[in-house]
């Protein structure tokens, strides 16, 4: 289990990102147990996010796993609330759940329901799932603890489709006019979205234009390459942050990313996965370990 | 000794946005709601307040000028600026969040109902123009507002009266745990229940004046038209007792069924459609008690309402004065 410090250890940029290499790699098994239990779920997405969470959980957020009420942690705001077999994952990584609780996934009565909710799961900040909602509560959070003079930073996670919402524009614009270098949009451009691929339900391209146009420091990186997310991470502390610009990472992933089955069955928004292919696909998944 | 000019007023006639609904003459008080907040904030650092580029029309202006470190202006944005109240509340402040009624009702409602009312926070919604308290038509009249609002669980509704209701209330939304919607009234708000023995109690009614012949259960500014209808009423000889009920939910149901329980004609006075809100809170309340009784609405119609001037529209909706003298003499025959 990876220990998480209150403050990010420095760490030389090789042991970085083999940290996080190796908790994102631990996630996706995770993902995968737990997509079994419900024979059904949004592991392609959760696959596709494991390093994003990784670099979010392990290298970048302020926590105590212990006392998920610590005022001055870093605030993770999950947005795409059936993405949250993924974070239970981060959370099991982090220490905030018994990995042994990942089992009770979607069951009756378990804190961990397929839809991301504040109130069932201990780390879980925000309820999520209405989409377009969790960077307007970023935004609120973000004021707020600055009010307070709290320095604890402010990292929300959306989807590409989420770019459709109005609300996400509408907090775009208050972010940056009211100079929240504190806010960190991290966006899963997977390219996929309920109805089809994004290119066709909505055309969101060129979104780095439309961030940058709204006043965020905007940064568009492969998501599944540990290094290149590390480096934007830096960039964003160190470029945007003094200068009271939020952040923006926009990340292409790929869905199923560590399970080539995955990887190249046709993409669905809800991936269906036979009895017989949990094993496959974790071994696929610690093949590509060795 | 003042007096107060009384020379024919002139009859209103234009459509605009901003109109009082006092009466000529009538004792009244400067944005009540934003000298309360601001007075508040004096006390307690955790409150806070928002608007949606609609500060000058919802009396925020007024915090906003007291306590500027303390304000924030979210833009003409109500989905980021109810999301955002929720996120404040999230880290433990005390966010008042103000816009008209209709755009927090029916444009952030999603925002309202997930991220404040769900988990319980405590956000407080400040809606201006409530009802019929603006002749600018359907896209400001939020004449559905408490419909609308009444299903959201852990949400507190309170439809205030006047300024009194209004400068009480405000510390009491704060102290409650959970998200609020407040009805306000803004600019020079009438001031009225100082002349009865009266303290506004969130979640309680309380009766202002007591009747032989019939009760009228009302909140918000219907409670003033009611206590002046009752006036009038009793020069034709029909004694009339007065329920406020300026909190519509959690509903005083123990205290409006009591007062309903008797011979008297019963009669729900609001600024409100008649489809779900007082009158259908009160009636639910009569049914769930198994009392076969039968309440009298005055209400706004199930329409969508003209333009125009306030007087004129109050006249021809039914909320205006006489026309609630007129309906009860109708209906006691």
């Amino acid at each position: 289990m990876t220990v998480l410090h209150e403050r990010r250890p420095p760490a030389d940029p090789a042991t970085r990102a083999a940290a996080v290499r190796a908790a994102a790699r631990r996630m996706r098994l995770h993902v995968l147990n737990m997509g079994e239990v419900q024979g059904q779920g949004y592991v392609g997405q959760a696959l596709g996010v494991a390093d994003m969470l990784a670099v979010a959980y392990v290298d970048q957020l302020r926590l105590r796993p212990d006392d998920e009420h610590w005022p001055e942690r870093d605030r993770f705001l999950l947005s795409t609330g059936h993405y949250a077999i993924a974070l239970y994952a981060a959370l099991a990584e982090a220490g905030t759940i018994p990995v042994e609780e990942l089992e009770t996934y979607g069951s009756d009565g378990s804190r961990l329901p397929m839809s991301g909710m504040a109130s069932y799961t201990p780390g879980m900040e925000i309820s999520g799932g209405s989409l377009g909602h969790g960077l307007t509560v970023a935004v609120g959070m973000a004021l707020g603890l600055r009010h307070q003079g709290s320095d604890a930073r402010v990292f929300t996670f959306l989807s590409d489709g989420e770019l459709d919402e109005g609300s996400t524009w509408e907090s775009a614009m208050g972010a940056a006019h009211h100079r929240l270098g504190h806010l960190t949009a991290m966006v899963d451009m997977n390219a996929l979205q309920a109805d089809g691929k994004t290119d066709t339900v909505m055309r969101i391209e060129p979104a780095e234009d439309k961030w940058a146009a709204a006043g965020w420091f905007t940064q568009r990186v492969d998501g599944n390459d540990v290094e290149a997310l590390l480096a934007a991470f830096d960039a964003a502390a160190e470029q945007a942050a003094p200068a009271g610009r939020p952040s923006v990472v926009l990340c292409d992933t790929r869905i199923g990313r560590g399970v080539p089955l995955l990887e190249t069955r046709e993409k669905a928004h809800f991936m269906r996965i036979d009895p017989d292919e949990w094993e496959l696909c974790r071994r696929q998944l610690a093949e590509g370990d060795s | 000794m003042t007096t107060v000019t009384t020379t024919a007023p002139k009859r209103l006639t234009t459509s605009a946005m901003i109109a009082s609904f006092a009466d000529p003459g009538q004792r009244t008080a400067s944005a009540p709601f934003g000298h309360a907040l601001a007075a508040l904030a004096e006390r307690d650092d955790r409150v806070v307040g928002l608007t949606a580029d609609l500060g000058k029309y919802t009396d925020m202006q007024v915090f906003a000028e007291a306590h500027p470190d303390r304000f924030f202006q979210m833009g003409m944005a109500e989905q980021l600026l109810f999301g955002a109240a929720a996120g404040m509340a999230e880290v433990g402040l005390v966010p008042f969040a103000s816009t008209y009624s209709v755009f927090a009702a029916r444009r952030a409602y999603d925002f309202l109902c997930l991220d404040a009312a769900e988990p319980n926070l405590n956000v407080n919604i400040v809606g201006g123009l409530p009802g019929l308290t603006t002749g600018y038509g359907p896209s400001h009249q939020a004449t559905e507002d408490i419909a609308i609002f009444r299903g959201m669980p852990n949400l507190t509704i309170v439809d205030p009266c006047d300024s009194v209701d209004i400068e009480q209330a405000v510390p009491q939304l704060a102290a409650h745990d959970g998200p609020t919607y407040l009805r306000l009234l803004r600019g020079k708000v009438p001031t009225v229940l100082d002349e009865y023995d009266y303290t506004f109690r969130l979640g309680k009614a309380s009766v202002l004046r007591e009747g032989r012949d019939v009760v009228f259960v009302s909140s918000g500014l219907m409670t003033m038209r009611a206590l002046q209808a009752a006036e009038k009423l009793a020069g034709h000889n029909v004694d009339v007792a007065v329920v406020h009920t300026p909190t519509i939910k959690p509903f005083d149901a123990e205290t409006v069924v009591a007062q309903i329980d008797t011979d008297r004609l019963a009669v729900t006075l609001e600024n409100h459609t008649v489809i779900g809100g007082l009158f259908e809170t009160v009636a639910s309340a009569v049914v769930r008690a198994g009392l076969g009784r039968r309440v009298l609405p005055v209400a706004l119609p199930d329409e969508f309402l003209a333009a125009g001037a306030l007087p004129t529209l109050h006249d021809r909706y039914g909320l205006a004065t006489d026309r609630v003298v007129e309906k009860v003499l109708a209906a006691l025959g």
